[in-house]
C-alpha cells in the first residue's frame, strides 16, 4: 500500500526530514499517547496494586497481601456463581452466535434481487442501544402479555416464565443477544464476498457440488474472519453487563441479577464490589482474576488457530 | 475491500439458471422475507405499545393495532418527564466526546501511518493489544483519577478521554484508511514547503473524508447508547443521559402504569439513530466491514 515511489529515494527524502518529523511523530501523538498512559496503562498497574488491597477510594489502601484472592477463590460462593454462569452464557452465546451470524451471511451473499434491503432490515436490530434493548425484550419476553408466548399459547402449550424461571434466564438473555447480531453478520458477509470467484469457478469445472465448495473453499478462505470473531465474542460476552443489569431492574430493584441471581454475571458482580459495596480492592482482585481468564482462553484459542484458520500469505503486510 | 451494497455479479454459466437454482433462489426468498419480517416484529411491537392505553397493554392476545390509538403518549412523556434535559444532557456529552475522538483519534493516526518517528512501532503494537484489553481492569483506577479530580457527577469523565486518543479501534481503522492515500501527496507538498500540519489538515482530512464519516457516526452511536459510563459517573437525577433516563423511569415500571411511556421513550432514543443510519448506510456499512477484515 501506498509504495508507489521507488525505495531509495523515499528514503533519502525521509533522512533529509529526519528530526522535524521525529519531532512532528510525537507531536501528533501526544494527546493519545497521553489518554494510554493515564486511562490504560496506569491504571492497569494500578488496579493490580489495589487488588493486594483494601480500598474504598476515601482512604488511602491498605496492603493485604493475597487476602483479596483467598476470599474470592475460599470464601465466596457468588463469585464462582457468577463466574459459572458467565460461562454457561458464553459457552452457549459464542458458538451460537457464531454458527447463526454465519448462516444469516451466507443468506445474505445470496445473488437475488433487493437483496439490499433484506441486509438493512437484519441489520437494524443491531443499532437499537443495549438499555432499550433490554426494556423492550423484557416486555417480549413477558409470562402473561409476551409476544413470544403468543404463538406459544395458541399452540397449547403452558407459557415459560422466560425470565422469571432461573433456568431460562440466560437462554433467554442468549436470544435477546441473537437478535442484534447485525455486525458480525456484516463482518462476515464482507469476507464470503472477498473469497476469488476463480476459486469457484475451478471447483465447478472439477465437478465439485456445493458441500465440496463450501467446505473447501467458503470455510477456508473465511476462517480468519471466523476466528476474528470468535476472539471478539470471548471479549465480550466475559464482561456482558448492561443487558442484565437493566433487564432485572423492574422487578428486583437496582443492580438485581434475575431469578435466584440466575443472571449474576461477572461483571455485574465485579460492579456491586466496586460501586455498591466501594470494596474497590476486591474489585480489582476480580478484575484481574477476568483479565487472567480471557488471556489465557484467546491464547489457547491463538494456539488451536493454527490448526483450522488458513491466512492468505500473498495477501501479506 | 469487498463493497457490502452491491451483491456480486453472476458471471458466466451462473447466470443460466437450473431448475435447482430457481428452487434455492426461491428458498432464499422465502427465508429473507420470513426472517426479515421476525427481525421487524420486535420494533413493530414496540411502535405498537408506545401508543398504547396502559390497559391496552395488559391484554392477552396482544392487539397489534391499538384502539384507540394513544397518541397522547409521546407530548405526555415530553411534559411529564424531563425527556428534553435527558436529550440535551446527551448531546452534550455525545458531541463534545465524538468531537474530541475524530480529532485526536485522526492525528494519532496520521502519525502511525504517514510520519516516520522513533517509537512508533511499538506505540502503535501496544495501542493496538489495549483493544483485547477488558474494561473492567481500568475501570476502577479511571474511576479513582476522575474522583481524585473532582470531576464525579460532571460530564467531564465522559468526554476527556476520547479528546485524549479514545477507543483504540479508531485509530487503527483511521490508520489503515490513510495507509491507502498516496504518499506523492505528501512528499509534493513537502516539497512545496508543507509542514506536517498542513498535510495533516489540507491533504489528509479532506481526502479521507469516507473514513472520518464513519468514525464520527461510530463515536454518536457509542456514546448516545452509553450506560455503563454515565451509570458510574453521575449520580443526580438533572445530570441523567437518555440511557440512565430510561433505565430511571423502567426501573418505576412495576406495579405502576408507565410502561406505555417506556415504549415511547424507547422509540425516541432509537429514532435518531436509525435516521442516521439510513443517511449514511453505505459509508457506514464500508466502516464495520473495514474494522472486521482489516482486524
Amino acid at each position: 500500500m501506498g509504495t508507489a515511489v521507488s525505495r531509495p529515494a523515499r528514503r533519502f527524502f525521509y533522512r533529509r526530514l529526519g528530526f522535524w518529523e521525529a519531532v512532528d511523530g510525537w507531536l501528533f501523538t501526544l494527546p493519545a499517547f497521553t489518554g494510554l498512559l493515564c486511562f490504560t496503562l496506569g491504571p492497569i498497574v494500578a488496579s493490580l496494586y489495589f487488588s493486594f488491597t483494601e480500598y474504598n477510594a476515601v482512604k488511602a489502601p491498605q496492603w493485604v497481601g493475597l487476602n483479596n484472592y483467598l476470599k474470592l477463590f475460599t470464601g465466596d460462593p457468588l463469585f464462582w456463581h457468577s463466574l459459572r454462569q458467565t460461562a454457561y452464557y458464553s459457552f452457549l452465546s459464542i458458538p451460537l452466535s457464531l454458527v447463526v451470524a454465519y448462516l444469516i451471511a451466507l443468506l445474505m451473499n445470496q445473488p437475488v434481487r433487493g437483496i439490499t434491503l433484506y441486509r438493512t432490515l437484519w441489520y437494524l436490530p443491531a443499532l437499537v442501544p443495549s438499555v432499550a434493548n433490554a426494556t423492550l425484550w423484557r416486555w417480549i419476553l413477558n409470562r402473561d402479555f409476551g409476544l413470544l408466548n403468543y404463538p406459544i399459547r395458541l399452540l397449547g402449550f403452558d407459557p415459560p416464565g422466560w425470565l422469571i424461571e432461573p433456568e431460562l434466564t440466560i437462554p433467554s438473555l442468549v436470544l435477546i443477544h441473537l437478535w442484534g447480531l447485525g455486525n458480525s453478520v456484516l463482518i462476515l458477509l464482507a469476507a464470503l464476498q472477498g473469497v476469488p470467484q476463480h476459486l469457484y469457478d475451478a471447483a465447478e469445472i472439477d465437478g465439485a457440488n456445493w458441500w465440496q465448495k463450501f467446505r473447501y473453499i467458503t470455510l477456508p478462505m473465511t476462517s480468519s474472519i471466523i476466528f476474528f470473531n470468535l476472539i471478539m465474542g470471548i471479549i465480550g460476552s466475559f464482561q456482558v453487563f448492561t443487558l442484565a443489569y437493566v433487564i432485572f431492574t423492574p422487578t428486583g430493584g437496582t443492580g438485581s441479577a434475575g431469578p435466584e441471581n440466575a443472571a449474576l454475571f461477572y461483571v455485574l458482580y465485579l460492579y456491586r464490589h466496586a460501586f455498591q459495596y466501594f470494596q474497590m480492592g476486591y474489585a480489582s482482585a476480580m478484575a484481574w482474576v477476568l483479565f487472567l481468564i480471557i488471556l489465557v482462553l484467546t491464547v489457547l484459542m491463538f494456539k488451536l488457530s493454527g490448526r483450522w484458520v488458513y491466512y492468505e500469505v500473498s495477501r501479506g503486510r | 475491500m469487498a463493497t457490502v451494497a452491491t451483491p456480486r455479479a453472476t458471471v458466466g454459466w451462473l447466470a443460466r439458471r437450473s431448475t435447482a437454482q430457481r428452487f434455492q433462489r426461491g428458498l432464499a426468498y422465502t427465508v429473507l422475507s420470513t426472517g426479515g419480517v421476525a427481525m421487524m416484529l420486535p420494533f413493530l411491537w414496540l411502535i405498537s405499545s408506545s401508543l398504547k392505553e396502559p390497559a391496552q397493554i395488559f391484554v392477552f392476545p396482544p392487539e397489534w393495532i391499538p384502539n384507540p390509538i394513544a397518541w397522547q403518549n409521546y407530548p405526555d412523556l415530553l411534559t411529564k418527564l424531563p425527556f428534553f434535559l435527558y436529550a440535551r444532557n446527551t448531546l452534550i456529552i455525545t458531541l463534545s466526546a465524538m468531537l474530541g475522538q475524530v480529532l485526536s483519534a485522526s492525528m494519532c493516526a496520521y502519525a502511525f501511518a504517514r510520519l516516520r518517528w522513533p517509537g512508533r512501532d511499538l506505540i502503535f503494537a501496544i495501542k493496538l493489544a489495549t483493544m483485547m484489553l477488558p474494561f473492567a481492569v481500568t475501570m476502577i483506577p479511571v474511576f479513582v483519577i476522575f474522583k481524585t479530580l473532582g470531576w464525579l457527577n460532571t460530564f467531564l469523565p465522559l468526554i476527556i478521554p476520547y479528546w485524549l486518543g479514545g477507543s483504540a479501534f479508531y485509530i487503527f481503522m483511521l490508520r489503515q484508511f490513510f495507509l491507502t492515500i498516496p504518499f506523492e501527496l505528501d512528499e509534493a507538498a513537502r516539497v512545496d514547503g508543507a509542514g506536517s500540519w498542513r498535510i495533516y489538515g489540507q491533504i489528509i482530512l479532506p481526502l479521507a473524508k469516507p473514513a472520518l464519516t464513519v468514525v464520527t457516526i461510530l463515536s454518536f452511536f457509542q456514546h448516545w447508547n452509553d450506560f455503563l459510563g454515565p451509570l458510574i459517573y453521575l449520580s443526580s437525577a438533572d445530570k441523567r443521559t437518555l440511557a440512565l433516563g430510561l433505565n430511571a423511569l423502567q426501573g418505576l415500571e412495576w406495579g405502576r402504569d408507565t410502561t406505555h411511556l417506556v415504549m415511547a421513550f424507547s422509540v425516541l432514543m432509537i429514532t435518531p439513530i436509525i435516521i442516521m443510519f439510513f443517511a449514511a448506510q453505505r459509508v457506514f456499512v464500508q466502516g464495520i466491514v473495514l474494522t472486521g477484515i482489516k482486524g
